[in-house]
């Protein structure tokens, strides 16, 4: 299981990278099982941590995914629309799923580290 | 993650493990879902061969001179039209006519049957059935005994000769019993995906080498483990119902669009009165097919249906067709809505998307006839 060095995860299983960006891992992907529509959320909206963001589609039903820290969305992955199986190929990368301009900085500290998220998943 | 614990193992639960399936709970038992995934396991069925674990599903016998007659007061289909060796879809049902289960039955000697009932109906089937047994017919659940696996896929007759040394595959829903390396097979023509294919049935003990001889001699025709997600967007897509979802104790068989299955000439059986009275007065409400247009969600169950700016049904089931590339599902909806080309809109997470009422199956030209 892939779970880059430079990210920060929540215990839902999204990531957040240093410039506000935001995914599921690798993890979760290979949990949902196929990706086939991402309901992308609004850019503009205010969510505190643990809120919902977005709903990704695989095959067998649809997940939540959550803020991992409160902010405002200021983008949504335009890619996603036409290639949502980006999710499961490439979820560090192609499949970045929205930006997060963020509000306090002490919440990214309170995630978890790549060593606590590989602790966390047995990875 | 949900606590297995309380989940029951069929016989193959090591192996699925061992060939990498997620498990998940379903029924009661704990089944794979998917191997290396659904998509991938949904086209080696439409386009090669797949195998699914059906060790959860249920085997009564009914033996005995009166059982032909017996069963046909129990099911909806007539049991008498089957020769030795030949098998029939048919539906139990209760006093309201409403859906108890579906299931296959076969007739595997002149007095002899074999029923195979849905893994989460095995003991109410049984609850249901055993005290209505009449004096010289015998009814024996023996579903703990058999490991069962399905055989879905256009090169499955191949795999046939290939598994039993060159004999003769039995007919679309027929049943054979035959010794495979000394372990004795019952092995039906049937399935639940609109391709063709076997189940197959046999000791419990004999599980995993049976299995692990399908995997060697399926290997030349492309064969894949299957899991649970693949055989729903299979079925699905024929708009074989999936009892629980698009079956229920509230709803007949001619609602849900089975009338096909149900003989109304062979004498009385539980429900009939109710079944005759919606044949002859016509019924409120119809399971349909429907597509979704364009790029949205796929549907899910319990997913609000509308037209014209009011709420007519509730999906039952659906999900994405890997075969059609669009959302698909079933629903109930009022006769006046149910004909293919009413335009219907789906609730998905608060927002309507389009959709069509489609004529049955949604997938054409499996190899299934």
């Amino acid at each position: 299981m892939n779970v880059p060095d430079d990210l920060r995860y929540a215990k839902s299983h999204e990531w957040l990278r240093a410039d506000g960006t935001v995914g599921i891992t690798d993890h979760a992907q290979h949990e949902l099982t196929d990706v086939v529509f991402v309901d992308p959320p609004a850019v503009g909206k205010v969510v505190k941590a643990g809120e919902v963001v977005c709903v990704v589609e695989s095959v067998k039903a649809a997940s939540d995914i959550y803020a991992p820290v409160s902010g405002k969305v200021v983008a949504a992955n335009p890619g996603l629309t036409s290639n949502p199986a980006f999710v499961n190929t490439d979820p560090y990368g192609e499949g970045w799923m929205f930006k997060l301009e963020v509000a306090a900085p002490s919440e990214r500290e309170a995630l978890m580290d790549a060593a606590a998220y590989r602790t966390a998943t047995g990875a | 993650m949900s606590d297995t614990a309380d989940l029951k193992r069929t016989p193959l639960h090591a192996e699925h493990v061992r060939l990498g399936g997620k498990m998940i709970g379903f029924g009661g038992w704990d089944m794979p879902v998917q191997y290396t995934g659904i998509m991938d396991e949904h086209h080696a069925v439409r386009k090669a061969l797949g195998v699914f674990d059906i060790s959860h599903m249920g085997q009564f016998f009914a033996k005995g001179a009166g059982a032909a007659a017996w069963l046909n007061t129990m099911l909806t289909n007539n049991v008498s039209r089957l020769a030795v060796g030949q098998g029939q879809y048919t539906i139990l049902l209760n006093e309201r006519g409403g859906v108890i289960d579906d299931l296959i039955i076969y007739r595997i000697a002149d007095t002899e049957w074999l029923l195979v009932v849905n893994a989460a109906k095995i003991d109410e089937d049984f609850a249901w059935m055993q005290p209505r047994v009449p004096a010289g017919v015998t009814l024996e659940n023996r579903s703990d005994e058999f490991f069962g696996l399905a055989l879905q896929g256009p090169r499955a007759a191949e795999w046939f000769s290939k598994f039993t040394g060159g004999k003769s595959a039995p007919a679309r829903n027929g049943i054979v019993q035959l010794g495979v390396g000394g372990i004795p097979l019952f092995l039906g023509r049937t399935g639940y995906t609109g391709e063709d294919g076997f189940e197959v049935f046999g000791p419990a003990a004999d599980a995993v080498r049976i299995l692990s001889d399908v995997l060697a001699t399926g290997a030349e025709f492309g064969i894949k483990p299957c899991g649970l997600g693949a055989r729903d967007t299979l079925r699905m897509e024929m708009c074989y119902p999936l009892n629980g979802n698009d079956l229920s104790p509230d709803r007949t068989p001619i609602e849900a669009g089975l009338g096909f299955f149900v003989d109304l000439d062979k004498g009385d059986f539980t429900g009939r009165t109710v079944l005759a009275g919606q044949k002859a007065g016509g019924v409120k409400q119809r399971l349909a097919a429907f597509k979704m247009i364009g790029a949205t969600p796929p549907p899910r169950s319990h997913y609000a249906v509308w037209k014209d700016g009011a709420q007519i049904g509730e999906t039952c089931s659906g999900g994405l067709s890997p075969t059609l590339g669009c959302g698909i599902g079933l629903a109930y909806l009022p006769v006046g809505f149910a004909k293919p080309g009413t335009a219907i809109e789906i609730d998905i997470r608060g927002r309507r998307f389009p959709a069509q009422v489609e004529k049955k199956p949604l997938h054409r030209g499996g190899t299934a006839s």
